[in-house]
């Protein structure tokens, strides 16, 4: 019954959806109060109907309903009761009913932090996030129910993938989600501005705090992806420029750039049509990386299994959407220049080249990302475009927009002058570069990928320093300077941490293969490893081996390490489970090889040492709090309603 | 005019995504076609004495058949090899690929053999030669010892209908 | 280089059966004393660049090592337009400023 109950409720949704997706719309341009005033109660509503389907379909899981299709193939008996809950989003269906949750949430939010907002904006933006909803819901329920029974039920169920049995993948995709769906906020935000016609700073204004948001969710979800794929893959690396991994990077960059274009279009009027495009780009991308990595067209780690009528499905509903909103911009954009003048170093220019910049890096990816697509379907032949690359290709792209980064923040608006930013800056500058040069020779001779990255790293940090110190000289003081600010700052430290994390692993890290029997040892950064032989350790729903490795160093043993090589029961797929001893300089990473003896006493064994790897994600964490304590910023709460009159009748020129 | 562009950009992105609906991204082409069939020499299944080599059927046209006896979707193929080898002329030869539990000869004897000759392809290294990503795959090569076409996957009747039959007759076998 | 039979993982990094047999095959060929090149060439020669996760540089793949220059080209070009054109700007539309005026009012500190 359950199941059913679950069926039902989504086709109520639906209809619910249809509602708010139209009637709306249809109100808004008619002025009719009556059926604006629907729009709010709709997705109120809607948000219930999905919240109760999702729970039914976590039910089926948590008591083990093998009559239902999705739970057979994606859940197991012996499964832990934690991962029983969380295979509810490891499938492609169960992950389509959280990508709709969350979009209902959002919508939800948008209805109740909207009461500052015009009654035609509120019905517009949610009417839009609606017909979005329509699309979602109508390919849940027509290609992929997750509620499908099975008949006659499964004994037992094929099992959670084994890589997804793990505490990052429990909270990566909601977050990830929320990221990607938050931007259909930002998205609906710019329709109804086109729709409308007022593209106005007042529209920015209310843009702003929610793409933020949006993003530092897609940031706190690529974060845990990127985290997850380390500990769990079972060989240390933390990006591999998968399919997978650049559509969520994808949306990112445009993301990024979005946020620092509203800033110029909020506070200067200038870049709205630009502005606009990026709020469109941006949500596309996301609805990108849904079709690329649920359709089959790209081989992926981490793609869903493959379905061409899915595939068709979702190209459709991308090609209604995108492509109907492209058409909505190239007829309605304003064909005026706004805003007002600025010169080569004014804010708004270096907020440009940011923006240029970062286009161009997304660019890249898809580039790289599609080309084996394009050379295939034009018949060139198959091709591989991995990390060697986008390593080589992202990396010169990005650098310029880290410099400016330094630059772009202590720049005045409209007019600064290169001989006062060089005065202000030449400190910085000059203790960056000699960061750069000197920091590798104490390590590791001269080398000018870290070079280069050790001065980037150091350029930002310096330059935020310098931000801060020249607020307080002119009398601030550090608690009473606005959330928009700090926010800004801690995510600029954010990046400069990451990237002095990024060159310190990705050029200092070392690693040994080797082989170990009982009592052999190895040495690596002065650390000395020796394998003590391996137990067979049952778990709920796997055998392992697990392994111990001492740790010392000068004769002193410091930690011991378990890594296990498990087998899972149900699929009988083996999975590595890497030991990691974290810290915050460097990390040691032992992972078990294959055995390669008849008796399971000697094993190929891997050892890492990853210097600063760490700084990596609590610089992304830096990211993250930075964009939550921007959107949290006062002038978001209070300003909002007083802006409306002025910026609305200004809007009308426009 | 410039407003256009972004839709524009869309559209040749979604007539790519629409044609890569229909590829396989995982369909390896075979660099061999047109190429000489890589050179080996091995043991023969089932018959101590022999060796095979590619040198041994120069001037015929022959299908080489790479399978394995741990392989599921060989199992499901070798009825249809069955039936060909009694129903046109062409020879297959079935090399037989990492068989570390030598089981292929038993194997033979229980459900027949489509091959005129099964060379054993212990170590794999054969395989590597010939570009082998997973069993079966199967070759067509001419006269001349020059590979003609390779198909990844168990064979049906009807993929050998459409797409070995005419590279055949090409081929004047 | 690509596992040819995984859906997307390096070859160091795969579990796969074939992989580990490539690996050994490679490990081989190093210890016979051939250098990445020459290994590099068997490899394509049997499984053809798909292996390569490093696209070679040949006219099919111009486009492909060339466009994020050209996407940082036009970048560059367009921003040094647009900058041109805004630094003779020379008066911004009444509206405008009144516009900048009320959002910098509200700007609290």
């Amino acid at each position: 019954m359950i199941p059913e109950l679950g069926h039902f409720v989504l086709i109520i949704a639906l209809v619910l959806a249809i509602i708010q997706g139209t009637l709306p719309l249809i109100g808004a341009h008619r002025g009719n109060v009556a059926l604006m005033a629907l729009a709010r109660p709709t997705a109120q509503g809607q948000f219930v109907f999905i919240a109760i389907a999702f729970g039914c379909l976590a039910w089926s899981f948590l008591v083990n309903d093998f009559s239902v299709e999705n739970v057979a193939r994606n859940s197991f008996s012996q499964l832990p009761e934690v991962y029983r809950i969380t295979a509810t989003w490891g499938s492609h269906e169960g992950s389509l009913l959280l990508w709709v949750l969350m979009l209902a949430f959002w919508t939800m939010a948008v209805s109740v932090f909207s009461r500052h907002l015009p009654d035609d904006m509120v019905a517009r933006v949610i009417g839009v996030m609606g017909l979005i909803s329509v699309g979602f819901l109508a390919f849940l329920l027509l290609t992929s129910n997750p509620f499908d029974r099975l008949l006659p039920p499964a004994p037992d169920g094929r099992d959670m993938n084994p890589l997804l049995q793990d505490w990052g993948m429990i909270i990566h995709p909601p977050m990830l989600y929320m990221g990607y769906v938050g931007f259909a906020v930002a998205f609906a935000f710019a329709i109804a501005a086109l729709i409308s016609g007022k593209l106005d700073a007042a529209w920015a204004r209310w843009s702003r705090p929610w793409t933020t948001v949006a993003w530092a969710f897609l940031t706190l979800g690529i974060a845990l992806g990127s985290w997850w794929a380390y500990r769990e893959l079972g060989w240390g690396g933390w990006w591999f420029w998968d399919p997978t991994e650049n559509a969520s990077f994808m949306p990112w960059l445009a993301g990024t750039a979005l946020i620092h274009s509203l800033a110029v279009t909020e506070k200067r009027g200038a870049f709205k049509a630009w502005t606009v495009l990026l709020a469109l780009t941006a949500f596309s991308l996301s609805l990108l990386g849904t079709f690329l990595v649920r359709s089959g067209v790209l081989s992926s780690v981490h793609a869903f299994a493959t379905d061409p009528t899915r595939g068709a499905f979702i190209l459709g509903f991308l090609a209604v959407v995108i492509g109907g909103s492209l058409v909505l911009f190239a007829w309605r954009a304003p064909k005026m220049l706004t805003g007002g003048s600025f010169n080569w170093f004014s804010r708004e220019a270096m907020l440009l080249a940011n923006n240029v910049i970062l286009l161009a890096a997304m660019g890249s990816v898809l580039l790289g990302t599609l080309y084996p697509l394009f050379m295939d379907a034009l018949g060139l032949g198959k091709i591989s475009v991995g990390p060697p690359y986008f390593n080589a290709v992202f990396v010169p792209v990005m650098a310029p927009a880290l410099f400016l980064m330094g630059i772009g923040p202590l720049a005045r608006w409209r007019d600064a002058s290169l001989p006062d930013l060089f005065t202000r800056l030449k400190w910085a500058l000059a203790v960056a570069v000699a960061t750069g040069l000197l920091l590798p020779l104490t390590l590791d001779g001269f080398n000018p990928w870290a070079t280069l990255g050790f001065a980037l790293a150091a350029w930002i940090l310096l330059t935020v320093l310098i931000g801060f110190r020249e607020r307080m000289r002119n009398g601030a003081r550090l608690a009473s300077l606005p959330r928009a600010f700090w926010g800004m700052q801690m995510a600029h430290m954010g990046l400069a941490l990451g990237v002095a994390g990024i060159t310190l692993v990705a050029n200092y890290e070392q690693e040994r293969d080797v082989r170990m029997n009982i009592g052999d040892h190895t040495t690596l950064a002065g650390y000395t490893f020796t394998f003590k032989g391996t137990t067979e350790r049952p778990g709920p729903n796997y055998r392992a081996a697990r392994g111990t490795i001492e740790v010392s160093k000068g004769g002193k043993t410091l930690y011991v390490l378990h890594p296990e090589k498990r087998i899972y029961n149900a699929s009988g797929m083996a999975m590595t489970e890497a030991a990691v001893r974290y810290s915050l300089t460097s990390d040691l990473y032992v992972a078990l090889g294959e055995p390669l003896d008849e008796t399971a006493k000697a094993w190929a064994v891997r050892v890492y040492h990853k210097p600063f790897i760490n700084w990596l994600w609590i610089g992304a964490l830096f990211l993250v709090v930075g964009g939550f304590l921007a959107a949290s910023d006062r002038r978001y709460r209070i300003a909002v309603k007083k802006l409306e009159a002025p910026a609305g009748a200004a809007a009308q020129g426009a | 005019m410039k407003r256009w562009i972004p839709l524009l950009v869309f559209a040749v992105l979604v007539a790519f995504f629409a044609k890569g609906l229909f590829l396989n991204p995982r369909e390896v082409p075979s660099p061999f076609i047109g190429k000489p069939a890589p050179a080996f020499t091995l043991p023969v299944v089932g018959e101590a004495e022999r060796t095979f080599s590619p040198a041994d059927m120069k001037g015929k046209v022959w299908v080489m058949n790479v399978w394995a006896p741990w392989c599921v979707s060989c199992r499901q193929e070798h009825p249809v090899l069955m039936a060909l080898a009694q129903s046109q002329p062409v020879p297959i030869v079935g090399l037989n690929w990492k068989d570390k539990d030598r089981e292929a000869a038993a194997l033979l004897e229980r459900h027949g053999s489509p091959y005129v000759a099964v060379p054993d392809d212990l170590d794999g290294k054969v395989g590597i030669d010939y570009g082998v990503t997973g069993t079966p795959e199967t070759y067509i090569i001419d006269q001349a010892g020059i590979v003609r076409l390779k198909h990844v996957g168990p064979i049906d009747p009807d993929t050998w209908k459409s797409k070995f039959e005419p590279k055949l007759k090409e081929l004047g076998a | 280089m690509r596992c040819l039979v995984c859906q997307n993982e390096s070859l160091a990094g795969s579990h796969a059966e074939l992989a580990e047999d490539l690996r050994r095959e490679i490990r081989e060929q190093m210890k016979a004393g051939k250098d990445d090149a020459q290994v590099i060439a068997y490899l394509t020669e049997r499984y053809g660049d798909f292996v390569l996760y490093e696209p070679p540089f040949k006219p099919v793949t111009w486009l492909l090592w060339l466009g994020p220059l050209l996407f940082l080209g036009i970048g560059a070009t367009a921003w040094y337009l647009i900058l041109k054109r805004r630094r003779t700007l020379q008066d911004t539309p009444v509206d405008e400023r009144q516009l900048v005026a009320a959002a910098k009012l509200l700007d609290e500190k």
